[in-house]
C-alpha cells in the first residue's frame, strides 16, 4: 500500500483552467478520469492499490470539485483539447488511462482523437453511446433512491456505505450535496439530454489496447453497452465483474485491481 | 395601478386519482388523458374568457408558454395572442412570454412578436422568460448549465434585430446568422415593452433591473409567500440606485370573487383544490436538473413551489387554509378589495396579474368571477400608485387610427357583381 496522496493544483493554458489533482505512487504514469458524480469520496482504496505499481494522477474535470474553467468548454472537442493541454502541462507523454462513466467517455474520445498520447486504455462502464431499446438511466433526473439501487449491487455493503453515507456533520452534508449538484451540472454540459456526442463514429480510431470493465448488474449503463463497445472497438476485451453495479472500482476493488494491473503491465 | 387577466389554460379532466396513479402533470403526463374534442371546447371557451376580460376593461390579457403540461395548454402563446388580436381591441396582449433559448434561431421571436404588435395596433407586451426547467431542459432538451447564456445571447440578437436599421451578421456562440434583417418590424418603436417573468432565480433581478424591464413573479403560492422574493427584487433595485417605481414589478395572484365570502367557498373551493393538488402534481426530478439553478440561488434557498413534498403539504389544505395563507384571495368584493390593496402595497407592484380561471373552473364561473371583479373590485384599485408613471405598458395606436376587423360581405353581395361581370 502506498503513501497518502498529494493534493495539488495545476494551471493549464496560462491559468484559464485551474485543476485540482490527487497524486500518489511512482512508476509509469496512470491517469484516472472520474465519472459524472465527481471523484466520489475523493481518493479511494483502489487508487492506493494502483499507486503501488504506478504513478497515479486523478484530476477533477473542469467544473467539478475545485477545478475551474468549464465555462470555456462548449463541446467534447474543447474538452479533449483541454486534456491534451493538461497532459502537456503535467509532462505526460503517453500515460495509461482509466476512465469511468463520463471519464470513460472522455478517455475514449482522447484515444480516438490522439491515440499516440495514450498507452493502454481501461474503460469502466463508459458513457458515450446510445441504444434506443436500452436507454442509459436518466441519472440527472431519477431520485436518489433509484440511482443508488441502479448503481450498486449491494448498497448496504461496506464499500458502498463508505461512498454513500460518509460520516459527515450536517453542514458538511449540505455542502457535499451542493458540490454533487455542481458536479452533475458540469457533467450535463457533455451528457444532457442524451449522453451521445457522436463517439460511435470515432470508435474505429481507438487503437490502443483496451480493457472494458463492467459490473454485471450495472443498471445505469447496462451490459448491452458493454457488448456494443466490445464489438465496435478494434482492440478491446471485456472483463465482467459479477455481483457488481456501476462502480466496479469502488464496489469490488480487489476484482477490479486484479483485472486491471495484469492488463496494464502486459 | 394596472390589472391584467391571466390564463393558464388548464386541462380540466385530470382524474380524481391522478396523483396516486401518475407521477407528473408535466413532462411525462400520460398522453392517453388527452381528448381532442375536450381540447376543442377548452381552447374556444378559454379564448372567450380572455376576450370577455378585454371587454370588461382589464388593462391586459395574459397568455404564457408551457410544454408537455396539463395545466398549461399553450405550447405556443403566440398562436393564442394572434387569435386574441382580432376579437379584442383595448387590452394589452401580454405574452408572458417566449422562452428565448428554445427558438432556433431566436429571430423567430423577434418576427412573431413584431407581427403580433403590428396586427394588434401596438398592444403587445413582449415577455421573455428564461423558462422553467420542465419546459426548457426536460421537454426541449436544453443543457441546464448553459441555458442562461443561451438566453442572454438570444436576447441580444432579438434586441439588435428590432433596433438595428440595416441587415447585419450575428456570430454568436449558440446562433450564427449571416443576414439578420427583420421584416416585418414592430409597430411600437423602438420595440414593445419587455416584461420578464421569474420564479425565484436571484440572477434575474439584476438582469431585469439593469435593462430597465419589468420583473414579474409568477407564483402560485400567493402574496404572503411571495413577499420575501419581491423584497429581494426591491433590494436589488435599491442597491443599483434605480428609482423604485412600482410599475417595475408584477405579481400573479389567484383571485375568486363572489356575492359573499361563504358563496365564494361554494363556488370556487373545489376548483382551487383541483388546481393545487392535481394541476401542480409534479415529479421532483423534473423541477431542478443540475445546473438549472445557480449555486448562489440554491444557497439562498428559495425552495421550488413545485414537487412532491409541496404537493403533499397542499393535499391537506382546506379552503380556509388556502384563503388564510393567501394562496387564493377570495370572498365578497369588499373582502377581495381589502386584501388586494394590502397585497399591492406590501409587494409594491404596479402590475397585478389575476388568475380568475383556475383548475377545473367552468366557463360560467370564470365569467362570473371576471364580471364581479371588473364591476366591484377593479375600480377601487385603479387609484393606487398615483404618484408614479407607468413607463412599461404598450404605446398602442389611438383607437381612431386602428383598423378594426371589418364585417364580411354576405355571399349574395359578392355574387351580384360577379354575376354582372360574367354576363
Amino acid at each position: 500500500m502506498s503513501a497518502e496522496p498529494i493534493e495539488r493544483s495545476e494551471a493549464v493554458r496560462g491559468g484559464m483552467f485551474k485543476v485540482r489533482l490527487f497524486e500518489a505512487g511512482s512508476g509509469r504514469p496512470l491517469l484516472y478520469l472520474h465519472g459524472a458524480e465527481g471523484l466520489l469520496g475523493g481518493w479511494q482504496p483502489f487508487l492506493s492499490q494502483l499507486a503501488s505499481r504506478f504513478q497515479v494522477i486523478a484530476p477533477e474535470h473542469p467544473g467539478f470539485g475545485e477545478s475551474s474553467g468549464v465555462e470555456q468548454l462548449d463541446d467534447v472537442l474543447d474538452l479533449i483539447v483541454y486534456y491534451l493541454d493538461l497532459l502537456d502541462a503535467l509532462g505526460l507523454e503517453r500515460p495509461h488511462l482509466i476512465g469511468h462513466d463520463l471519464g470513460g467517455m472522455i478517455a475514449a474520445e482522447l484515444a480516438a482523437l490522439a491515440g499516440a498520447r495514450v498507452g493502454r486504455l481501461v474503460l469502466v462502464a463508459p458513457l458515450g453511446l446510445w441504444i434506443d431499446e436500452t436507454p442509459v438511466l436518466d441519472f440527472f433526473v431519477v431520485g436518489r433512491q433509484e440511482l443508488v439501487a441502479a448503481s450498486w449491487h449491494e448498497p448496504a455493503s461496506a464499500p458502498a456505505r463508505r461512498v454513500l453515507a460518509p460520516p459527515l456533520a450536517e453542514e458538511e452534508q449540505r455542502l457535499a450535496a451542493l458540490q454533487r449538484t455542481q458536479n452533475l451540472a458540469a457533467a450535463a454540459r457533455f451528457l444532457w439530454p442524451i449522453p451521445d456526442r457522436g463517439l460511435e463514429k470515432r470508435l474505429h480510431r481507438i487503437t490502443p489496447p483496451t480493457l472494458l470493465v463492467w459490473g454485471a448488474e450495472d443498471q445505469v449503463v447496462p451490459m448491452a453497452y458493454a457488448e456494443l463497445f466490445e464489438a465496435r472497438l478494434p482492440n478491446a476485451r471485456l472483463e465482467v465483474v459479477p455481483n457488481c453495479g456501476h462502480h466496479p472500482m469502488l464496489e469490488r476493488p480487489e476484482a477490479f485491481v486484479q483485472a486491471v494491473v495484469p492488463f496494464l503491465t502486459a | 395601478m394596472k390589472l391584467h387577466w391571466f390564463h393558464l389554460m388548464p386541462w380540466q379532466k385530470l382524474p380524481a386519482d391522478f396523483t396516486q396513479r401518475y407521477r407528473s402533470v408535466w413532462v411525462d403526463v400520460p398522453s392517453h388523458l388527452w381528448e381532442p374534442l375536450e381540447g376543442h371546447r377548452l381552447y374556444n371557451e378559454y379564448l372567450d374568457e380572455l376576450e370577455y376580460a378585454d371587454q370588461m376593461g382589464f388593462d391586459g390579457i395574459c397568455v404564457n408558454e408551457h410544454h408537455q403540461n396539463a395545466y398549461g395548454l399553450m405550447p405556443s402563446p403566440n398562436l393564442m395572442a394572434a387569435a386574441l388580436a382580432r376579437r379584442t381591441s383595448r387590452a394589452a396582449l401580454v405574452v408572458m412570454g417566449n422562452s428565448i433559448a428554445l427558438y432556433n434561431p431566436p429571430v423567430r421571436i423577434a418576427e412573431e412578436f413584431a407581427m403580433l404588435d403590428v396586427i394588434s395596433g401596438g398592444r403587445l407586451v413582449a415577455g421573455f422568460p428564461l423558462g422553467t426547467a420542465q419546459d426548457t431542459c426536460l421537454s426541449y432538451g436544453q443543457v441546464p448549465a448553459t441555458l442562461r447564456e443561451k438566453y442572454d445571447e438570444g436576447y441580444e440578437l432579438i434586441m439588435q434585430a428590432w433596433t438595428r436599421p440595416e441587415p447585419f451578421a450575428f456570430n454568436g456562440r449558440f446562433t450564427q446568422l449571416r443576414y439578420v434583417n427583420l421584416w416585418p418590424r414592430p409597430l411600437q418603436q423602438p420595440h414593445p415593452p419587455i416584461w420578464v417573468p421569474g420564479s425565484g432565480s436571484i440572477e434575474t433581478w439584476e438582469w431585469v433591473a439593469q435593462r430597465d424591464h419589468v420583473y414579474c413573479y409568477l407564483s402560485y403560492n400567493g402574496y404572503k409567500r411571495g413577499k420575501a422574493l419581491l423584497d429581494g427584487y426591491w433590494e436589488t433595485i435599491d442597491r443599483l440606485g434605480i428609482e423604485p417605481n412600482p410599475y417595475r414589478a408584477g405579481f400573479l395572484q389567484l383571485v375568486a370573487v363572489s356575492e359573499s365570502d361563504a358563496q365564494a367557498e361554494a363556488d370556487y373551493a373545489e376548483h382551487a383544490k383541483y388546481f393545487y393538488t392535481r394541476c401542480l402534481h409534479l415529479f421532483d426530478g423534473f423541477t431542478g436538473p443540475p445546473g438549472y439553478r445557480s449555486i448562489a440561488s440554491l444557497k439562498r434557498g428559495f425552495a421550488t413551489q413545485l414537487g412532491r413534498k409541496v404537493t403533499e403539504q397542499r393535499q391537506a389544505l382546506s379552503w380556509r387554509d388556502f384563503v388564510e395563507q393567501g394562496y387564493v384571495v377570495a370572498g365578497s368584493p369588499a373582502t377581495v378589495r381589502d386584501q388586494l390593496r394590502e397585497l399591492i402595497r406590501s409587494l409594491r407592484v404596479g402590475h397585478l396579474m389575476l388568475l380568475q380561471q383556475f383548475g377545473s373552473m367552468p366557463k360560467h364561473l370564470a365569467m362570473k368571477n371576471t364580471e364581479l371583479f371588473a364591476r366591484e373590485v377593479l375600480p377601487s384599485l385603479r387609484d393606487l400608485w398615483p404618484e408614479w408613471e407607468d413607463h412599461w405598458s404598450p404605446r398602442s395606436l389611438p383607437s381612431e387610427r386602428r383598423v378594426q376587423p371589418a364585417p364580411l360581405p354576405s355571399g349574395n353581395e359578392l355574387a351580384a357583381p360577379l354575376r354582372e361581370a360574367i354576363r
